[in-house]
């Protein structure tokens, strides 16, 4: 079936003329037609303008466009309703913006058409990327296609479910606090959230301005280091992009992982993990060994401050980003917000108000510092570090939903990261049995996480694991 | 030194005006008790010595990131226009926000009249 395809494989089958874009499209629009009315992955699917492009793209590829020029050819990408689309609906998954077409394209969105990529749809997500579950989703909670009654992880849990069902080849997500790389393991996805600055923001519906990370979904490894190719680089129209210099991401990605230094830092495997995520994580880190890698202790002694930091800053940085939704421009007006979109904007606008600013978001900064200082001291010792993405296994939709708090403790293994601004590769290790029911198999992932912007060092890591171990290619009982 | 801890009861009422969000009174007990959980548990920050630590707002150590002055095309009127609910002549249309006399005859003022009126 062509949409089971890898990013790779369909350009191999593109270019041998083995099948064209249009046929690749269709299959991927037939599977979210047969699959999508239970797993609620797609807002929008853009049929017409889809096949447009694809056939557009078979057309270029006849008159001998190249890979070098156009790397993503004829590909159908799925995009988080967050990146603005000239044209096509745009909602963040809010009733404020549900009838909000945009004017422009965000640059990564430009970036991947321009490199020939195929736009099949806007997919669900928690509104304003407000979530760890997609429950908090006004167009309905995605269903996580390993078990429809699980949650696929958020808030970039349509793109993660859509890929994991194979709706499309590959799909966009942003990480503010992991909404990458939860979904990611979740869905037995590969997911990349990059180095803060590496890939503009430009165009993409803000959240939390000094967190938010815009990334990517792939079914490998290699497909993530061929999609960091398109989309990364400074832009003009972010300022807060990094001209770091951009390597080619496949390049090295064969090099094997032989006496590469990995720490593991013991504050990450926490006194509530689930044992059976615990057991297979360990069995991971044995797996990593038998490749050549070097396994070290290492410690993030601030850890445990990582989501009381990150719920100050984060709701303090959303309150500022969310005031601009007046309805006067564009979309409805405040009425229209989610409850959680409220929760978060008082409480920023009540820790960045007179008398309270110092105490909170001032003293946040500060733990911020050596939350970052953390992670620079450790990678002095070890090359990257490893942990699990997640302490527990998808848990059941409707759980933890009325318990804002509980939600937010769900992101304690990542926000870190983005407090600190570094990347983070989750790769898939393993569908794992519930230890607390006698419910089906899950799947878990592990994160690999490195200095900014060492994106290849990851990349390098994680295909040495995947192609040695094959997770990836496990499917859901669709 | 461990900082002062700052009351955790949250003014819904007010902090909703603040941030223009329309609340309902239901809203407010639920919202309340939330918050204060959250707010609660945030409060661990006061275990930590932050003394002589730097805050960080800009992670990858950019500073004054500039360009040249020169204008470039953007979007047209219309575009901008085109989500908007309420235009009146190729302008975004809004609630007057002056309701008295001042904004009937403000035509008729001089520039200094005018100036003298707002302080």
């Amino acid at each position: 079936m062509l949409n089971q395809l890898t990013i790779k494989e369909a350009r191999e089958g593109l270019q041998a003329k083995k099948f064209s874009s249009v046929e690749l499209t269709k299959s991927c629009l037939e599977q979210i037609k047969k699959l999508d009315s239970k797993i609620n992955a797609f807002i929008t699917v853009c049929e017409k303008e889809a096949l447009e492009q694809a056939s557009k793209a078979d057309g270029l590829a006849s008159q001998g466009e190249t890979l070098e020029a156009k790397s993503l050819l004829g590909i159908p990408i799925a995009l988080k309703d967050l990146f603005s689309t000239k044209g096509i609906r745009t909602t963040a998954a809010s009733n404020v913006l549900k009838d909000y077409i945009p004017p422009y394209d965000a640059t990564v969105v430009k970036k991947l058409k321009d490199a020939g990529a195929v736009v099949i749809g806007k997919t669900n997500l928690d509104a304003w990327a407000h979530g760890s579950s997609g429950e908090n989703s006004d167009f309905g909670s995605t269903k996580n296609p390993w078990n429809n009654e699980c949650v696929p992880g958020g808030s970039s849990s349509g793109s993660a479910a859509a890929l994991a069902a194979d709706m499309c080849i590959a799909s966009t997500g942003t990480d503010t606090g992991g909404s990458i790389r939860l979904p990611a393991s979740f869905c037995n996805t590969v997911g990349l959230k990059p180095t803060y600055g590496r890939v503009s923001r430009y165009g993409v519906i803000a959240m939390a301005s000094s967190l938010d990370s815009i990334g990517h979904f792939t079914k490998t490894v290699e497909d993530s280091a061929i999609l960091l190719n398109v989309t990364a680089g400074h832009d003009n129209f972010d300022a807060t992009a990094s001209d770091a210099y951009v390597q080619n991401y496949t390049e090295s990605i064969n090099k094997g992982i032989n006496k590469v230094k990995i720490g593991v830092p013991k504050e990450y495997l926490l006194k509530g993990i689930d044992k059976n995520v615990k057991k297979r994580f360990e069995q991971t880190l044995k797996e990593l060994e038998k490749l050549g890698a070097i396994i070290e202790d290492v410690s993030l002694p601030h850890t445990e401050y990582g989501i009381a930091c990150y719920y100050i800053i984060q709701p303090s940085e959303v309150s500022s980003n969310l005031a601009r939704y007046d309805g006067i421009r564009y979309g409805n007006d405040r009425f229209y917000f989610g409850d959680e979109a409220k929760r978060r904007i008082m409480l920023g606008t009540y820790t960045l108000s007179s008398g309270y600013y110092e105490a909170y978001y001032k003293r946040a900064m500060q733990v911020r510092t050596l939350i970052k200082k953390d992670f620079d001291k450790a990678f002095t010792k070890v090359d990257a570090i490893i942990t699990p993405v997640s302490p527990t296994l998808p848990w059941k939709l409707g759980e933890k939903i009325n318990d804002p708090l509980k939600m937010y403790l769900s992101d304690i293994l990542t926000v870190t990261v983005n407090l600190a601004g570094i990347p983070g590769l989750a790769v898939p290790m393993g569908i794992v049995d519930p230890s607390t029911s006698s419910g089906q198999a899950l799947p878990a992932g592990m994160q690999i996480l490195g200095p900014q912007f060492s994106e290849g060092l990851l990349f390098q890591i994680g295909h040495a694991y995947e192609q040695a171990t094959n997770w990836h290619k496990q499917k859901p009982n669709l | 030194m461990i900082a002062r801890t700052i009351s955790m009861k949250i003014d819904v009422s007010h902090i909703a005006k603040l941030a223009n969000l329309p609340i309902s009174k239901e809203e407010k007990e639920k919202f309340e008790k939330q918050l204060s959980e959250t707010l609660s548990y945030i409060d661990k920050l006061n275990e930590i010595n932050t003394k002589n630590v730097e805050p960080t707002s800009q992670v990858t150590g950019l500073e004054n990131v500039t360009r040249e002055d020169q204008p470039s095309p953007s979007l047209s009127q219309e575009e901008a226009l085109k989500n908007a609910k309420s235009k009146y002549n190729g302008l975004f249309k809004v609630k007057a926000i002056l309701e008295n006399e001042v904004s009937k005859t403000s035509s008729n003022l001089t520039i200094e009249q005018f100036n003298n009126f707002l302080c």
